[in-house]
């Protein structure tokens, strides 16, 4: 039996509130006020697809996971990287043990994250162990368009494997046909759509129950027994228009998040899925649906251990933990929409020195430290001699994981001198638990309540832009606890 | 066992450029303007010059690597000249360096040279730059305020200081040295100011504000040393000579191991106690006439009077509002106007420092003159709170 043994998401922390969109564009497109209802998850500028992938691997797995699986797949339209492979960086943050482990970027269509899963269950049924599906996206959208009222960022993680399963594989089914409703071509930053009546009529409500029919067909479940359906799509009545006629419970169709995150693209079926894994009870039937040039179907069945699992925050987590962002400019800012004055502090050169990244990368990727074999004390980075003046034992340091570790702040100030594309730039020292210490770069951090003391974990973020070349490094970042 | 420089080097000249938004001028007139006093104070020939030690903090932004820009803006007659770099203590390293080559014997006369060209970035504040290749990756991109506002951090939560309290005491330091740099024509700023504009100042980095922060100059500053026999024999009376030069480089243990708790710094205090040795100082709060600190941020300033044992652990707040370190206080500090008034030329900085502690100490410091120093410290600190390079030197009258 193979099925799902673990799941997890995550929401970047800051919610664009549509109303501020309808109000800068309205006088545009006064059609936009019709979808101004509600937020939209966004991304901070530090976050993209890989760090948002990292933290979906973690709620799902854990910071620093025990287990190894044999493979991570990454399924995205919006990776940041067309060749350097990002699955490999989303591993190594994700602190997992590379001396077997497969990795792939699967992308380039809206049914990414389904397809990556039915190869992750293919990998687990092959027996070559737990394969893990990593979906995250960070789309971009043209200003005033319908796109940037209806999409949001986020990622989801799903684990596969025969250990011990929250919901069993019953069954799946894949139609590819090339329908565009929407394309994206190399070099080009922004969708291109069509109407979303054909879209509805011709797309959703023709290939989609083809292919469900196909799945019950195969699986001799009968629709009525569906108790969630998750379908993506960015037309809100969609899923409860597909649903009625096959004959699905209407309390069965998930929510679309519409509202509340957005479309996350190729990260929404996961991430749905993991939403209605949140709710599922012992017996339950899940449909998945991947819709983009065809559909992915799969059929799952929560088992008794669904009540007792939970990822580390979930959906209704990260849902709850979201901040109302009412700054429109900021989100265009962040995603580099707008031709912004950054001053003469970013115009430094920000090459990647790739040969030293790489004699780093277990430092700048996965947080790795040394532990001092002689006298136990934690230090970062990992060096020659013992930072410990009592000891000072050379070469004695084995590599210690600092990533799931928290510590509090020690030293810290909100800096507006220096270039920061969300100023004041928070840094400052932060003393770990498990000893140890290190200046870093914060995010996320409320000024009303942050000081001296506050407790932080730390989480992968970009460091910083080369936008010249395109290039973008990544390190870790202290995050107070809320 | 070695018993240190104490009196067995003396300033044989000094001098120092008006420092400023130097727009007119280049790094050799800077030079040059400094240069010329020091040479007339000296009362000796350019060529009796045996070797040379240019200071500059940033190359970069200036005039690049080497120790040429020295040898060929004085005309320099083929003599050793070195470029030193050691963060904001490189002033005070290229003293140290002509201090230490009279006092072994290997020259007579020697040259330290510190300048820089802030002026030619096009923004305000010290040049962004990289802090290495591998340090780029993980360090915080912060700024100079950035790195020592964390000290206010660490110290109100050591000490449960008030925030208005501590600000309002950084507030006094800065009005303090504006007061004094008031009376220097040398100075950059030359304005007095008042504590609420200080309080009240735009916020740069949390808690220091645009007044808590030093200026940002141009400028060149140099001293002509040399044995006291030597000076003796030019002619020169009231000597004044080095007592103490000491450096004290962070090993990374204060940023990497968990003792150090972000409310001093752990250098100055080492570099401190290592210089009142070679000094002979047993009592640094009645015994150090004046003191000229790095006072890049007001919040340095203030926690640099605990590490140089000039207040007590706590007391500085204190210390500083109950006016100790006024131009009428117990120890005045930044008597000339500090780097507050200055600004902070890398390079010159901290032989901007002797310079003005080796005038007062000659009796040539004009309207700002205290009454009969007679010894003088100076202190350099490069780098963040917790990772640095720290120098102390003491200079004070060769009789005593």
């Amino acid at each position: 039996m193979i099925g799902i043994t673990a799941y997890g998401a995550y929401l970047p922390r800051a919610r664009l509130q549509k109303q501020v969109i309808a109000d800068a564009n309205a006088w545009f497109d006064s059609g936009l006020r019709g979808l101004a209802k509600g937020e939209k998850a966004m991304c901070n500028w530090d976050e993209d697809a890989i760090t948002m992938a990292t933290e979906a691997f973690a709620d799902a797995l854990g910071r620093v996971p025990g287990k190894a699986p044999a493979a991570l797949l990454l399924a995205s339209t919006s990776l940041p990287f067309a060749d350097r492979q990002n699955s490999v960086v989303v591993a190594e943050a994700a602190n997992l043990d590379t001396s077997n482990l497969r990795t792939m970027d699967i992308t380039c269509s809206q049914r990414a994250a389904t397809s990556a899963l039915l190869a992750a269950l293919d990998i687990a049924a092959a027996g070559r162990g737990d394969a893990v599906v990593v979906a995250s996206e960070h789309r971009l959208t043209k200003c005033a368009s319908r796109e940037e009222m209806l999409y949001g960022d986020g990622a989801a993680a799903v684990a596969v494997g025969q250990g011990e399963l929250l919901a069993e594989l019953v069954g799946s089914v894949s139609q590819p046909v090339d329908f565009v409703d929407h394309y994206r071509a190399e070099g080009k930053d922004y969708d291109t759509g069509w109407e979303e009546r054909w879209v509805r009529d011709e797309g959703y409500m023709k290939i989609v129950p083809r292919a469900v029919e196909a799945l019950l067909a195969q699986t001799g479940v009968a629709a009525a027994d569906i108790a969630h359906f998750v379908l993506p799509t960015d037309q809100g009545s969609v899923p409860g228009a597909v649903a009625k006629p096959l004959g699905i419970p209407h309390g069965a169709v998930a929510d679309n998040l519409l509202q509340s995150v957005g479309i996350t693209g190729a990260a929404h079926p996961l991430l749905l899925l993991a939403h209605r894994l949140e709710q599922a009870k012992p017996g339950d039937l899940l449909l998945v649906v991947g819709f983009g040039q065809g559909c992915d179907a799969l059929l799952f069945r929560a088992t008794d251990r669904i009540a007792s699992w939970k990822p580390a925050r979930g959906v209704e987590g990260a849902l709850a933990a979201g901040v109302a962002e009412t700054n429109y400019n900021k989100f265009q800012s962040f995603n580099n929409l707008i031709d912004k004055e950054l001053g003469k502090r970013a115009e430094t050169d920000k090459t990647a020195f790739l040969s030293a990244m790489f004699r780093n990368h277990s430092f700048t990727n996965s947080f790795i430290g040394g532990k001092c074999t002689k006298c136990q004390t934690v230090q970062v980075p990992r060096a020659h001699y013992c930072v410990n003046p009592q000891c000072g034992a050379l070469d004695s340091q084995e590599p210690y994981a600092m990533a799931g570790q928290r510590g509090k702040v020690a030293t810290w100030t909100a800096d507006r001198l220096t270039f920061d594309f969300n100023p004041p730039a928070y840094f400052g020292m932060v003393a770990f638990e498990c000893g140890g210490r290190l200046m870093m770069d914060m995010t996320e951090v409320d000024p009303a309540t942050f000081d001296t003391g506050a407790e932080v974990s730390v989480h992968f973020r970009i460091k910083q832009i080369d936008s010249q070349r395109g290039f973008r490094k990544y390190f870790w970042k202290a995050i107070p606890k809320r | 066992m070695a018993k240190g420089i104490r009196d067995k080097v003396v300033i044989l000249g000094a001098g120092c450029s008006k420092f400023g938004e130097r727009w007119d001028a280049e790094p050799a007139d800077l030079m040059t303007e400094a240069f010329q006093e020091c040479l007339a104070d000296a009362g000796i020939e350019k060529n009796q010059i045996q070797a040379a030690w240019q200071s500059t903090g940033i190359d970069a932004f200036s005039v690049g690597p080497g120790a040429m820009p020295l040898s060929i803006a004085l005309r320099l007659p083929y003599i050793p000249v070195t470029r030193l770099e050691n963060y904001c203590a490189s002033g005070t390293e290229a003293f140290r360096a002509a201090t230490y080559a009279v006092a072994s014997g290997a020259c007579d006369i020697a040259l330290a040279m510190g300048f820089e060209k802030l002026k030619d970035t096009g923004y305000g504040g010290l040049p962004q730059r990289s802090r290495g290749v591998t340090n780029d990756m993980f360090y915080p991109n912060l700024s100079a305020p950035g790195m020592f506002a964390q000290l206010a951090a660490g110290y109100r939560a050591k000490y449960k200081t008030d925030k208005t309290d501590l600000k309002r005491a950084m507030a006094h330091v800065s009005v303090k040295s504006h007061a004094n740099g008031a009376k220097n024509p040398k100075a950059h700023l030359q304005r007095p100011i008042t504590e609420e504009q200080a309080m009240n100042a735009a916020m740069i980095a949390e808690p220091i504000g645009l007044f808590d922060c030093c200026g940002v100059s141009d400028g060149a500053a140099c001293a002509i040393v040399t044995t006291p026999e030597i000076a003796r024999s030019l002619g020169k009376k009231d000597l004044v000579s080095v007592k103490a030069l000491q450096l004290c480089a962070s090993n990374g243990e204060e940023g990497g191991f968990s003792n150090w708790d972000g409310s001093y710094v752990a250098t100055t205090r080492i570099a401190a106690k290592r210089a009142y040795e070679e000094a002979g100082i047993k009592d640094p709060r009645r015994e150090v006439s004046m003191t000229e600190v790095h006072d890049c941020f007001s919040i340095t300033e203030l926690v640099t009077m605990e590490d140089l044992f000039l207040s007590k652990d706590g007391e500085a707040v204190k210390d500083v509002l109950d006016g100790v370190f006024d131009a009428d206080g117990e120890v005045p500090c930044q008597i000339d106007g500090g780097l507050k008034c200055f600004g902070h030329p890398i390079g010159a900085s901290g032989l901007r420092m002797i310079y003005e502690m080796y005038l007062q100490l000659t009796g040539r410091a004009g309207a700002r003159q205290l009454a009969d120093p007679k010894i003088g410290l100076t202190h350099n600190l490069g780098g963040f709170p917790h990772q640095n390079v720290v120098s102390v030197a003491i200079i004070g009258r060769y009789d005593i």
